[in-house]
Protein backbone atom coordinates (compact mmCIF):
# COMPACT_ATOMS: atom_id res chain seq x y z
CA UNK A 1 0.00 0.00 0.00
CA UNK A 2 2.72 2.39 1.00
CA UNK A 3 4.67 1.82 -2.19
CA UNK A 4 1.52 2.48 -4.17
CA UNK A 5 0.91 5.71 -2.33
CA UNK A 6 4.38 7.10 -2.87
CA UNK A 7 4.15 6.07 -6.52
CA UNK A 8 1.09 8.20 -6.99
CA UNK A 9 2.61 11.14 -5.22
CA UNK A 10 5.58 10.88 -7.58
CA UNK A 11 3.04 10.92 -10.36
CA UNK A 12 1.57 14.08 -8.93
CA UNK A 13 4.94 15.78 -8.85
CA UNK A 14 6.02 14.79 -12.35
CA UNK A 15 2.75 15.67 -14.03
CA UNK A 16 2.76 19.02 -12.34
CA UNK A 17 6.15 19.70 -13.90
CA UNK A 18 5.31 18.47 -17.37
CA UNK A 19 2.01 20.24 -17.89
CA UNK A 20 2.20 23.94 -18.68
CA UNK A 21 -0.11 25.93 -16.42
CA UNK A 22 -3.33 26.49 -18.32
CA UNK A 23 -4.36 30.14 -18.67
CA UNK A 24 -7.55 29.47 -16.81
CA UNK A 25 -5.67 28.18 -13.77
CA UNK A 26 -3.32 31.18 -13.82
CA UNK A 27 -6.21 33.63 -13.98
CA UNK A 28 -7.96 32.13 -11.05
CA UNK A 29 -4.88 31.75 -8.86
CA UNK A 30 -6.20 34.23 -6.31
CA UNK A 31 -9.50 32.42 -6.20
CA UNK A 32 -7.52 29.20 -6.01
CA UNK A 33 -5.55 30.39 -3.03
CA UNK A 34 -8.67 31.60 -1.32
CA UNK A 35 -10.44 28.28 -1.76
CA UNK A 36 -7.29 26.57 -0.56
CA UNK A 37 -7.48 28.55 2.68
CA UNK A 38 -11.11 27.59 3.11
CA UNK A 39 -10.20 23.94 2.65
CA UNK A 40 -7.47 24.27 5.24
CA UNK A 41 -9.90 25.86 7.62
CA UNK A 42 -12.29 22.92 7.22
CA UNK A 43 -9.50 20.42 7.91
CA UNK A 44 -8.36 22.34 10.96
CA UNK A 45 -11.89 22.55 12.36
CA UNK A 46 -12.32 18.80 11.93
CA UNK A 47 -8.96 18.27 13.62
CA UNK A 48 -9.98 20.44 16.56
CA UNK A 49 -13.26 18.55 16.90
CA UNK A 50 -11.35 15.26 16.94
CA UNK A 51 -8.92 16.43 19.61
CA UNK A 52 -10.96 18.74 21.81
CA UNK A 53 -12.73 16.08 23.91
CA UNK A 54 -9.35 14.53 24.69
CA UNK A 55 -7.81 17.87 25.59
CA UNK A 56 -10.74 18.51 27.88
CA UNK A 57 -10.30 15.06 29.44
CA UNK A 58 -6.64 15.75 30.11
CA UNK A 59 -7.46 19.14 31.63
CA UNK A 60 -10.08 17.82 34.02
CA UNK A 61 -7.81 14.98 35.06
CA UNK A 62 -5.59 17.70 36.55
CA UNK A 63 -8.34 19.54 38.40
CA UNK A 64 -10.30 19.04 41.59
CA UNK A 65 -14.09 19.14 41.52
CA UNK A 66 -14.11 22.77 42.60
CA UNK A 67 -12.14 23.70 39.48
CA UNK A 68 -13.99 21.32 37.16
CA UNK A 69 -17.33 22.87 38.03
CA UNK A 70 -16.34 26.52 38.42
CA UNK A 71 -13.62 27.20 35.86
CA UNK A 72 -14.41 27.37 32.14
CA UNK A 73 -14.02 23.85 30.66
CA UNK A 74 -10.81 24.61 28.78
CA UNK A 75 -9.20 26.71 31.51
CA UNK A 76 -5.99 25.47 33.05
CA UNK A 77 -6.12 24.50 36.74
CA UNK A 78 -4.44 26.95 39.13
CA UNK A 79 -1.91 24.26 39.92
CA UNK A 80 -2.12 20.91 38.10
CA UNK A 81 -3.24 18.17 40.48
CA UNK A 82 -0.84 15.43 39.44
CA UNK A 83 -1.75 13.72 42.70
CA UNK A 84 -4.99 12.61 40.99
CA UNK A 85 -2.86 10.20 39.00
CA UNK A 86 -0.87 9.10 42.03
CA UNK A 87 -4.06 8.54 44.03
CA UNK A 88 -5.91 6.42 41.50
CA UNK A 89 -2.77 4.42 40.85
CA UNK A 90 -1.98 3.72 44.52
CA UNK A 91 -5.44 3.56 46.08
CA UNK A 92 -7.18 1.22 43.70
CA UNK A 93 -6.44 -1.92 41.75
CA UNK A 94 -5.73 -0.07 38.52
CA UNK A 95 -2.14 -1.31 38.59
CA UNK A 96 -3.41 -4.90 38.57
CA UNK A 97 -5.80 -4.16 35.68
CA UNK A 98 -2.98 -2.51 33.80
CA UNK A 99 -0.69 -5.51 34.26
CA UNK A 100 -3.47 -7.89 33.21
CA UNK A 101 -4.04 -5.84 30.06
CA UNK A 102 -0.33 -6.02 29.27
CA UNK A 103 -0.18 -9.79 29.84
CA UNK A 104 -3.36 -10.68 27.98
CA UNK A 105 -2.65 -8.29 25.11
CA UNK A 106 0.97 -9.40 24.80
CA UNK A 107 0.24 -13.12 24.93
CA UNK A 108 -2.61 -12.89 22.43
CA UNK A 109 -0.59 -10.73 20.03
CA UNK A 110 2.37 -13.11 20.02
CA UNK A 111 0.16 -16.17 19.63
CA UNK A 112 -1.94 -14.59 16.87
CA UNK A 113 0.98 -13.30 14.84
CA UNK A 114 2.88 -16.57 15.10
CA UNK A 115 -0.09 -18.82 14.23
CA UNK A 116 -1.19 -16.48 11.44
CA UNK A 117 2.32 -16.47 9.97
CA UNK A 118 2.38 -20.29 10.00
CA UNK A 119 -0.98 -20.47 8.24
CA UNK A 120 -0.17 -17.78 5.72
CA UNK A 121 3.15 -19.45 4.93
CA UNK A 122 1.44 -22.80 4.41
CA UNK A 123 -1.31 -21.28 2.29
CA UNK A 124 0.86 -19.11 0.05
CA UNK A 125 4.15 -20.99 -0.18
CA UNK A 126 3.39 -24.67 0.20
CA UNK A 127 1.58 -26.88 -2.28
CA UNK A 128 -1.64 -28.59 -1.25
CA UNK A 129 -5.13 -28.96 -2.60
CA UNK A 130 -7.22 -27.53 0.22
CA UNK A 131 -5.32 -24.28 0.64
CA UNK A 132 -7.99 -22.12 -0.99
CA UNK A 133 -10.67 -23.77 1.11
CA UNK A 134 -8.78 -23.23 4.36
CA UNK A 135 -8.13 -19.61 3.41
CA UNK A 136 -11.85 -19.23 2.72
CA UNK A 137 -12.67 -20.57 6.19
CA UNK A 138 -10.51 -17.90 7.75
CA UNK A 139 -11.90 -15.14 5.54
CA UNK A 140 -15.52 -15.99 6.34
CA UNK A 141 -14.45 -15.71 9.98
CA UNK A 142 -14.03 -11.98 9.34
CA UNK A 143 -17.76 -11.53 9.10
CA UNK A 144 -18.84 -13.49 12.16
CA UNK A 145 -20.25 -11.16 14.81
CA UNK A 146 -18.73 -11.67 18.24
CA UNK A 147 -22.13 -11.60 19.92
CA UNK A 148 -23.43 -14.61 18.01
CA UNK A 149 -20.71 -16.74 19.59
CA UNK A 150 -20.87 -15.34 23.10
CA UNK A 151 -23.38 -17.74 24.69
CA UNK A 152 -21.78 -20.99 23.43
CA UNK A 153 -18.32 -19.69 24.33
CA UNK A 154 -19.58 -18.83 27.80
CA UNK A 155 -20.90 -22.35 28.41
CA UNK A 156 -17.82 -23.88 26.76
CA UNK A 157 -15.42 -22.11 29.08
CA UNK A 158 -17.69 -22.89 32.02
CA UNK A 159 -17.59 -26.61 31.17
CA UNK A 160 -13.85 -26.90 30.64
CA UNK A 161 -13.08 -24.85 33.76
CA UNK A 162 -11.57 -21.86 31.98
CA UNK A 163 -14.26 -19.45 33.13
CA UNK A 164 -12.70 -16.53 34.99
CA UNK A 165 -9.27 -17.46 33.69
CA UNK A 166 -7.03 -15.24 31.52
CA UNK A 167 -6.46 -18.12 29.10
CA UNK A 168 -10.09 -17.93 27.99
CA UNK A 169 -9.54 -14.32 26.94
CA UNK A 170 -6.19 -14.95 25.29
CA UNK A 171 -7.50 -17.86 23.21
CA UNK A 172 -10.65 -16.00 22.19
CA UNK A 173 -8.70 -12.91 21.13
CA UNK A 174 -6.37 -15.09 19.12
CA UNK A 175 -9.17 -16.91 17.32
CA UNK A 176 -11.04 -13.73 16.45
CA UNK A 177 -7.93 -11.84 15.32
CA UNK A 178 -6.52 -14.61 13.14
CA UNK A 179 -8.66 -13.80 10.06
CA UNK A 180 -7.72 -10.12 9.85
CA UNK A 181 -4.07 -10.86 10.63
CA UNK A 182 -3.90 -13.50 7.92
CA UNK A 183 -5.55 -11.13 5.48
CA UNK A 184 -2.97 -8.42 6.07
CA UNK A 185 -0.06 -10.90 5.94
CA UNK A 186 -1.36 -12.50 2.76
CA UNK A 187 -0.57 -9.61 0.42
CA UNK A 188 2.99 -9.43 1.68
CA UNK A 189 3.60 -13.17 1.42
CA UNK A 190 2.46 -13.21 -2.20
CA UNK A 191 5.17 -10.71 -3.08
CA UNK A 192 8.04 -12.83 -1.71
CA UNK A 193 10.09 -14.30 -4.59
CA UNK A 194 9.87 -18.07 -5.16
CA UNK A 195 13.61 -18.25 -5.80
CA UNK A 196 14.17 -17.73 -2.10
CA UNK A 197 12.74 -21.08 -1.18
CA UNK A 198 14.29 -22.86 -4.12
CA UNK A 199 17.74 -21.62 -3.17
CA UNK A 200 17.19 -22.48 0.47
CA UNK A 201 16.09 -26.01 -0.35
CA UNK A 202 19.01 -26.51 -2.76
CA UNK A 203 21.24 -25.69 0.17
CA UNK A 204 19.56 -28.42 2.18
CA UNK A 205 17.47 -26.16 4.38
CA UNK A 206 14.45 -27.69 6.12
CA UNK A 207 11.03 -26.05 5.91
CA UNK A 208 11.15 -25.10 9.58
CA UNK A 209 14.52 -23.42 9.28
CA UNK A 210 13.36 -21.68 6.14
CA UNK A 211 10.30 -20.36 7.92
CA UNK A 212 12.03 -19.19 11.08
CA UNK A 213 15.33 -18.00 9.62
CA UNK A 214 14.37 -16.65 6.22
CA UNK A 215 10.65 -15.99 5.83
CA UNK A 216 9.75 -14.74 9.30
CA UNK A 217 12.60 -12.17 9.41
CA UNK A 218 11.72 -11.03 5.89
CA UNK A 219 8.11 -10.43 6.82
CA UNK A 220 9.11 -8.41 9.91
CA UNK A 221 7.64 -5.10 8.64
CA UNK A 222 4.17 -6.51 7.96
CA UNK A 223 4.33 -8.63 11.11
CA UNK A 224 4.97 -5.44 13.06
CA UNK A 225 1.95 -3.80 11.44
CA UNK A 226 -0.36 -6.69 12.30
CA UNK A 227 1.06 -6.87 15.82
CA UNK A 228 0.18 -3.21 16.41
CA UNK A 229 -3.32 -3.57 14.98
CA UNK A 230 -3.81 -6.65 17.20
CA UNK A 231 -2.46 -4.81 20.18
CA UNK A 232 -4.90 -1.94 19.80
CA UNK A 233 -7.82 -4.33 19.38
CA UNK A 234 -6.90 -6.46 22.40
CA UNK A 235 -6.07 -3.55 24.65
CA UNK A 236 -9.52 -2.06 24.04
CA UNK A 237 -11.61 -5.24 24.01
CA UNK A 238 -14.54 -5.21 26.37
CA UNK A 239 -17.28 -7.80 25.76
CA UNK A 240 -15.22 -10.96 26.22
CA UNK A 241 -13.55 -9.77 29.42
CA UNK A 242 -16.85 -8.51 30.75
CA UNK A 243 -18.47 -11.89 30.10
CA UNK A 244 -15.72 -14.37 30.91
CA UNK A 245 -13.86 -12.69 33.78
CA UNK A 246 -15.47 -11.99 37.12
CA UNK A 247 -12.66 -11.70 39.67
CA UNK A 248 -10.82 -8.43 40.09
CA UNK A 249 -7.39 -10.01 39.93
CA UNK A 250 -7.93 -11.03 36.28
CA UNK A 251 -9.82 -8.02 34.94
CA UNK A 252 -8.22 -5.90 32.25
CA UNK A 253 -8.27 -2.12 32.08
CA UNK A 254 -11.37 -1.69 29.92
CA UNK A 255 -13.58 -3.62 32.33
CA UNK A 256 -11.62 -2.63 35.41
CA UNK A 257 -12.01 1.10 34.87
CA UNK A 258 -15.76 0.57 34.61
CA UNK A 259 -15.94 -0.58 38.25
CA UNK A 260 -13.29 1.80 39.30
CA UNK A 261 -15.11 4.82 37.95
CA UNK A 262 -18.22 3.62 39.75
CA UNK A 263 -16.41 4.06 43.08
CA UNK A 264 -15.31 7.55 42.13
CA UNK A 265 -18.60 8.55 40.57
CA UNK A 266 -18.32 12.11 41.84
CA UNK A 267 -14.58 12.77 41.73
CA UNK A 268 -14.03 14.03 38.19
CA UNK A 269 -10.29 14.46 38.62
CA UNK A 270 -9.88 10.81 39.62
CA UNK A 271 -12.10 9.67 36.75
CA UNK A 272 -10.13 11.76 34.29
CA UNK A 273 -6.82 10.40 35.58
CA UNK A 274 -8.13 6.82 35.32
CA UNK A 275 -9.22 7.32 31.72
CA UNK A 276 -5.96 8.99 30.75
CA UNK A 277 -3.99 6.11 32.28
CA UNK A 278 -6.07 3.62 30.30
CA UNK A 279 -5.54 5.35 26.94
CA UNK A 280 -1.95 6.48 27.41
CA UNK A 281 -0.20 3.29 26.22
CA UNK A 282 -2.15 3.37 22.96
CA UNK A 283 -1.41 7.07 22.46
CA UNK A 284 2.30 6.46 23.03
CA UNK A 285 2.32 3.59 20.55
CA UNK A 286 0.46 5.83 18.11
CA UNK A 287 2.95 8.69 18.40
CA UNK A 288 5.84 6.28 17.84
CA UNK A 289 4.33 4.11 15.13
CA UNK A 290 1.47 5.98 13.49
CA UNK A 291 2.62 5.13 9.96
CA UNK A 292 2.38 1.42 10.64
CA UNK A 293 -1.08 1.83 12.16
CA UNK A 294 -2.36 3.80 9.19
CA UNK A 295 -0.85 1.23 6.84
CA UNK A 296 -2.41 -1.66 8.74
CA UNK A 297 -5.87 -0.10 8.77
CA UNK A 298 -5.68 0.73 5.09
CA UNK A 299 -4.53 -2.69 3.95
CA UNK A 300 -6.78 -4.47 6.43
CA UNK A 301 -9.98 -2.82 5.31
CA UNK A 302 -9.40 -2.02 1.67
CA UNK A 303 -8.67 -5.58 0.73
CA UNK A 304 -11.62 -6.77 2.76
CA UNK B 1 11.76 -29.03 -4.13
CA UNK B 2 8.08 -29.67 -4.72
CA UNK B 3 8.24 -32.71 -2.53
CA UNK B 4 9.56 -30.80 0.43
CA UNK B 5 7.14 -27.93 -0.06
CA UNK B 6 4.15 -30.26 -0.20
CA UNK B 7 4.99 -32.28 2.90
CA UNK B 8 1.58 -33.06 4.39
CA UNK B 9 2.90 -33.33 7.93
CA UNK B 10 4.43 -29.89 7.85
CA UNK B 11 1.32 -28.37 6.29
CA UNK B 12 -0.79 -29.91 9.04
CA UNK B 13 1.64 -28.76 11.70
CA UNK B 14 1.51 -25.18 10.39
CA UNK B 15 -2.22 -24.88 9.82
CA UNK B 16 -3.88 -27.08 12.43
CA UNK B 17 -3.27 -25.01 15.59
CA UNK B 18 -4.86 -21.93 14.05
CA UNK B 19 -7.54 -23.96 12.30
CA UNK B 20 -8.51 -25.71 15.54
CA UNK B 21 -8.83 -22.38 17.33
CA UNK B 22 -10.94 -21.04 14.47
CA UNK B 23 -13.22 -24.06 14.42
CA UNK B 24 -13.57 -24.52 18.18
CA UNK B 25 -13.97 -20.86 19.12
CA UNK B 26 -15.83 -19.46 16.11
CA UNK B 27 -17.44 -22.07 13.87
CA UNK B 28 -18.65 -24.56 16.50
CA UNK B 29 -20.13 -21.74 18.63
CA UNK B 30 -21.98 -20.44 15.56
CA UNK B 31 -23.58 -23.84 15.03
CA UNK B 32 -24.32 -24.13 18.75
CA UNK B 33 -25.97 -20.72 18.79
CA UNK B 34 -28.38 -22.00 16.17
CA UNK B 35 -28.90 -25.17 18.21
CA UNK B 36 -29.42 -23.39 21.55
CA UNK B 37 -31.91 -21.14 19.80
CA UNK B 38 -34.21 -24.15 19.57
CA UNK B 39 -34.05 -24.78 23.32
CA UNK B 40 -35.48 -23.46 26.48
CA UNK B 41 -32.42 -23.15 28.67
CA UNK B 42 -31.25 -21.04 31.59
CA UNK B 43 -27.55 -21.63 30.87
CA UNK B 44 -26.95 -24.10 33.70
CA UNK B 45 -29.89 -26.49 34.05
CA UNK B 46 -31.18 -29.01 31.52
CA UNK B 47 -32.21 -27.95 28.02
CA UNK B 48 -35.69 -28.50 26.71
CA UNK B 49 -36.23 -28.73 22.98
CA UNK B 50 -38.96 -26.30 21.99
CA UNK B 51 -38.47 -26.14 18.24
CA UNK B 52 -39.02 -22.75 16.70
CA UNK B 53 -40.86 -21.32 19.72
CA UNK B 54 -38.05 -18.85 20.47
CA UNK B 55 -38.28 -17.56 16.93
CA UNK B 56 -42.06 -17.25 17.23
CA UNK B 57 -41.57 -15.27 20.43
CA UNK B 58 -39.05 -13.14 18.59
CA UNK B 59 -41.54 -12.22 15.88
CA UNK B 60 -44.06 -10.96 18.41
CA UNK B 61 -41.54 -9.43 20.82
CA UNK B 62 -42.02 -5.67 20.60
CA UNK B 63 -38.89 -5.08 22.71
CA UNK B 64 -36.84 -6.97 20.14
CA UNK B 65 -38.28 -5.00 17.23
CA UNK B 66 -37.67 -1.85 19.19
CA UNK B 67 -33.99 -2.77 19.46
CA UNK B 68 -33.85 -3.86 15.82
CA UNK B 69 -35.33 -0.50 14.81
CA UNK B 70 -32.62 1.33 16.76
CA UNK B 71 -29.93 -0.82 15.13
CA UNK B 72 -31.41 0.03 11.75
CA UNK B 73 -31.40 3.74 12.60
CA UNK B 74 -27.76 3.51 13.64
CA UNK B 75 -26.97 1.77 10.36
CA UNK B 76 -28.72 4.53 8.39
CA UNK B 77 -26.92 7.26 10.36
CA UNK B 78 -23.62 5.50 9.84
CA UNK B 79 -24.09 5.17 6.09
CA UNK B 80 -25.13 8.82 5.85
CA UNK B 81 -22.09 9.86 7.86
CA UNK B 82 -19.93 8.26 5.16
CA UNK B 83 -20.86 11.29 3.01
CA UNK B 84 -19.22 13.58 5.54
CA UNK B 85 -16.13 11.38 5.77
CA UNK B 86 -15.92 11.23 1.99
CA UNK B 87 -16.21 15.01 1.67
CA UNK B 88 -13.42 15.49 4.21
CA UNK B 89 -11.27 12.94 2.39
CA UNK B 90 -11.83 14.74 -0.93
CA UNK B 91 -10.55 17.94 0.67
CA UNK B 92 -7.68 16.09 2.30
CA UNK B 93 -6.61 14.33 -0.89
CA UNK B 94 -6.66 17.48 -3.04
CA UNK B 95 -2.88 17.99 -2.92
CA UNK B 96 -2.96 19.71 0.41
CA UNK B 97 0.25 20.03 2.41
CA UNK B 98 0.19 18.38 5.80
CA UNK B 99 -2.52 15.91 4.77
CA UNK B 100 -0.57 13.21 6.54
CA UNK B 101 -0.67 15.04 9.86
CA UNK B 102 -4.38 15.74 9.53
CA UNK B 103 -5.39 12.17 8.82
CA UNK B 104 -3.32 10.96 11.76
CA UNK B 105 -4.98 13.43 14.09
CA UNK B 106 -8.40 12.35 12.83
CA UNK B 107 -7.53 8.75 13.61
CA UNK B 108 -6.79 9.19 17.31
CA UNK B 109 -10.33 8.60 18.69
CA UNK B 110 -10.52 5.32 16.77
CA UNK B 111 -7.63 3.95 18.83
CA UNK B 112 -9.36 4.41 22.19
CA UNK B 113 -11.53 1.80 23.84
CA UNK B 114 -15.27 2.23 23.58
CA UNK B 115 -15.41 2.15 27.37
CA UNK B 116 -13.08 5.14 27.66
CA UNK B 117 -14.96 6.95 24.90
CA UNK B 118 -18.28 6.21 26.59
CA UNK B 119 -17.04 7.43 29.96
CA UNK B 120 -15.63 10.59 28.39
CA UNK B 121 -18.79 11.40 26.43
CA UNK B 122 -21.01 10.69 29.44
CA UNK B 123 -19.19 13.58 31.04
CA UNK B 124 -19.45 15.75 27.95
CA UNK B 125 -23.22 15.16 28.10
CA UNK B 126 -23.44 15.58 31.87
CA UNK B 127 -26.66 17.59 32.50
CA UNK B 128 -25.10 20.33 34.62
CA UNK B 129 -21.30 19.99 34.56
CA UNK B 130 -20.73 18.66 31.05
CA UNK B 131 -19.04 20.75 28.38
CA UNK B 132 -22.07 20.54 26.12
CA UNK B 133 -24.60 22.07 28.49
CA UNK B 134 -22.19 24.54 30.02
CA UNK B 135 -21.64 25.85 26.52
CA UNK B 136 -25.38 25.97 25.83
CA UNK B 137 -26.15 27.80 29.07
CA UNK B 138 -23.30 30.24 28.42
CA UNK B 139 -24.89 31.26 25.10
CA UNK B 140 -28.21 31.84 26.86
CA UNK B 141 -30.10 28.56 26.50
CA UNK B 142 -31.74 28.18 29.88
CA UNK B 143 -32.95 24.61 29.88
CA UNK B 144 -30.50 22.60 27.81
CA UNK B 145 -31.48 19.03 26.99
CA UNK B 146 -30.67 16.14 29.30
CA UNK B 147 -29.16 14.24 26.34
CA UNK B 148 -28.70 10.71 27.66
CA UNK B 149 -31.87 10.65 29.76
CA UNK B 150 -34.09 12.13 27.08
CA UNK B 151 -35.83 9.29 25.22
CA UNK B 152 -36.16 11.28 22.01
CA UNK B 153 -32.55 12.50 21.96
CA UNK B 154 -30.54 9.63 23.39
CA UNK B 155 -29.94 7.79 20.12
CA UNK B 156 -28.65 10.95 18.44
CA UNK B 157 -26.56 11.72 21.51
CA UNK B 158 -25.00 8.28 21.23
CA UNK B 159 -24.44 8.64 17.54
CA UNK B 160 -22.24 11.73 17.93
CA UNK B 161 -19.39 9.84 19.68
CA UNK B 162 -19.77 7.06 17.11
CA UNK B 163 -19.34 9.63 14.34
CA UNK B 164 -16.35 11.04 16.20
CA UNK B 165 -14.81 7.64 16.89
CA UNK B 166 -14.91 6.27 13.34
CA UNK B 167 -14.08 9.45 11.39
CA UNK B 168 -10.38 8.66 11.11
CA UNK B 169 -10.97 5.06 10.09
CA UNK B 170 -13.11 5.88 7.07
CA UNK B 171 -11.13 8.98 6.13
CA UNK B 172 -7.95 6.90 5.97
CA UNK B 173 -9.60 4.36 3.71
CA UNK B 174 -11.08 6.99 1.37
CA UNK B 175 -7.88 9.00 1.37
CA UNK B 176 -5.83 6.00 0.26
CA UNK B 177 -8.30 5.24 -2.52
CA UNK B 178 -8.47 8.85 -3.72
CA UNK B 179 -4.69 9.17 -3.80
CA UNK B 180 -4.54 6.17 -6.09
CA UNK B 181 -6.45 7.98 -8.83
CA UNK B 182 -4.00 8.86 -11.61
CA UNK B 183 -3.45 12.59 -11.61
CA UNK B 184 -3.58 12.82 -15.43
CA UNK B 185 -7.32 12.19 -15.35
CA UNK B 186 -7.97 14.99 -12.90
CA UNK B 187 -5.54 17.31 -14.69
CA UNK B 188 -7.13 16.65 -18.07
CA UNK B 189 -10.58 17.43 -16.73
CA UNK B 190 -9.28 20.62 -15.16
CA UNK B 191 -7.81 21.76 -18.46
CA UNK B 192 -11.15 21.04 -20.11
CA UNK B 193 -12.63 23.52 -17.64
CA UNK B 194 -14.29 21.21 -15.14
CA UNK B 195 -14.91 22.76 -11.72
CA UNK B 196 -13.55 21.05 -8.60
CA UNK B 197 -17.08 19.89 -7.79
CA UNK B 198 -17.54 18.38 -11.24
CA UNK B 199 -14.18 16.67 -10.95
CA UNK B 200 -15.09 15.26 -7.56
CA UNK B 201 -18.55 14.13 -8.56
CA UNK B 202 -17.97 12.92 -12.10
CA UNK B 203 -14.41 11.62 -11.97
CA UNK B 204 -13.18 10.91 -8.46
CA UNK B 205 -16.29 9.39 -6.91
CA UNK B 206 -16.97 6.90 -9.70
CA UNK B 207 -13.34 5.81 -9.53
CA UNK B 208 -13.54 5.03 -5.83
CA UNK B 209 -17.06 3.55 -5.93
CA UNK B 210 -15.68 0.08 -5.13
CA UNK B 211 -14.22 1.33 -1.87
CA UNK B 212 -17.37 3.28 -1.08
CA UNK B 213 -19.35 0.07 -1.27
CA UNK B 214 -16.87 -1.75 0.95
CA UNK B 215 -17.26 1.01 3.53
CA UNK B 216 -21.05 0.79 3.29
CA UNK B 217 -20.79 -2.91 4.16
CA UNK B 218 -18.46 -2.11 7.04
CA UNK B 219 -20.72 0.66 8.35
CA UNK B 220 -23.90 -1.42 8.18
CA UNK B 221 -22.34 -4.50 9.77
CA UNK B 222 -20.63 -2.39 12.40
CA UNK B 223 -23.93 -0.76 13.31
CA UNK B 224 -25.85 -4.03 13.47
CA UNK B 225 -23.44 -5.44 16.04
CA UNK B 226 -22.88 -2.20 17.92
CA UNK B 227 -22.65 -2.81 21.65
CA UNK B 228 -19.84 -1.56 23.92
CA UNK B 229 -20.51 2.16 23.85
CA UNK B 230 -24.25 1.81 24.39
CA UNK B 231 -23.81 -0.77 27.14
CA UNK B 232 -21.60 1.64 29.08
CA UNK B 233 -23.30 4.94 28.29
CA UNK B 234 -26.97 4.12 28.74
CA UNK B 235 -27.33 0.34 29.08
CA UNK B 236 -30.10 0.61 26.49
CA UNK B 237 -32.04 3.18 28.47
CA UNK B 238 -33.84 5.29 29.28
CA UNK B 239 -36.79 2.96 28.99
CA UNK B 240 -35.30 1.03 26.07
CA UNK B 241 -34.82 4.17 23.96
CA UNK B 242 -31.27 3.22 23.03
CA UNK B 243 -31.54 -0.58 23.14
CA UNK B 244 -29.92 -2.27 20.14
CA UNK B 245 -29.98 -5.91 19.06
CA UNK B 246 -26.67 -6.85 20.64
CA UNK B 247 -27.45 -5.17 23.96
CA UNK B 248 -30.89 -6.79 24.05
CA UNK B 249 -29.35 -10.20 23.40
CA UNK B 250 -26.75 -9.64 26.10
CA UNK B 251 -29.38 -8.69 28.66
CA UNK B 252 -31.57 -11.70 27.91
CA UNK B 253 -28.69 -14.13 28.19
CA UNK B 254 -26.53 -12.76 30.96
CA UNK B 255 -29.05 -10.94 33.14
CA UNK B 256 -32.33 -12.80 32.82
CA UNK B 257 -30.54 -16.11 32.10
CA UNK B 258 -32.74 -16.77 29.09
CA UNK B 259 -29.93 -18.41 27.14
CA UNK B 260 -32.23 -20.12 24.65
CA UNK B 261 -33.98 -16.96 23.57
CA UNK B 262 -30.71 -15.00 23.69
CA UNK B 263 -29.18 -17.58 21.34
CA UNK B 264 -32.09 -17.25 18.96
CA UNK B 265 -31.44 -13.51 18.75
CA UNK B 266 -27.71 -14.13 18.36
CA UNK B 267 -28.41 -16.50 15.47
CA UNK B 268 -30.83 -14.04 13.90
CA UNK B 269 -28.12 -11.37 14.13
CA UNK B 270 -25.65 -13.66 12.41
CA UNK B 271 -28.02 -14.46 9.56
CA UNK B 272 -28.90 -10.80 9.17
CA UNK B 273 -25.25 -9.78 8.93
CA UNK B 274 -24.37 -12.52 6.45
CA UNK B 275 -27.41 -11.60 4.37
CA UNK B 276 -26.64 -7.87 4.39
CA UNK B 277 -23.01 -8.57 3.48
CA UNK B 278 -24.07 -10.84 0.65
CA UNK B 279 -26.50 -8.33 -0.84
CA UNK B 280 -24.22 -5.31 -0.62
CA UNK B 281 -21.31 -7.36 -1.95
CA UNK B 282 -23.45 -8.48 -4.86
CA UNK B 283 -24.16 -4.86 -5.72
CA UNK B 284 -20.45 -4.17 -5.39
CA UNK B 285 -19.22 -6.76 -7.85
CA UNK B 286 -21.87 -6.06 -10.48
CA UNK B 287 -20.72 -2.47 -10.91
CA UNK B 288 -17.03 -2.92 -10.17
CA UNK B 289 -16.25 -4.06 -13.73
CA UNK B 290 -17.27 -0.69 -15.13
CA UNK B 291 -14.59 1.08 -13.17
CA UNK B 292 -11.31 1.15 -15.01
CA UNK B 293 -8.47 3.57 -14.67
Amino acid sequence: MKEKLSETSDLHASSAKKLPPSPKVAQSSLKHRLSHSVLYLILIIVGVVQLLPLVWLFLFSLKDNQEVFNLPPLALPSSPKWENYLNVWTEGTIGVYFLNSVIVTGAAVILTVLLASFVTFAITRMHWKLNKFVLGLFMVGLMIPVHSTLIPLFSFYLNIGLMDHPLAIILTYTAFNLPLTIMILLGFYYTLPRELEEAAIMDGCTVHRMFFQIILPMTAPVVATTAIINMIYNWNEFVFVNTFISSDKYKTLTVGIQNFIGQYSTDWGAIGATLVISILPILIVFVLLSNRIVEGITSGSVKG
Amino acid sequence: MNKIMSDKKIIALYTLPALILLLVLIYVPIVLTGYYGLMEWDGIGPMTFIGLDNYKTLISDSLFWNSAYHSLLLAIFSVLSLIIYLAISLVLASQIKGADVFRKIYLIPMLLSSVAIAQLWMRIYHPSNGVMNRFLTSIGIENPPLWLSDTSLVLFAIFVPILWQYAGFYIIIYYAALRNIPNELVEAARIDGATPFQIAYKIKLPLVSGIIKVTIVLAVIGSLKYFDLIYVMTDGGPNGASEVMASYMYKLAFRTNDFGYGSAIGFFLLLLILLVTYFIRKLTTSREDNVQY
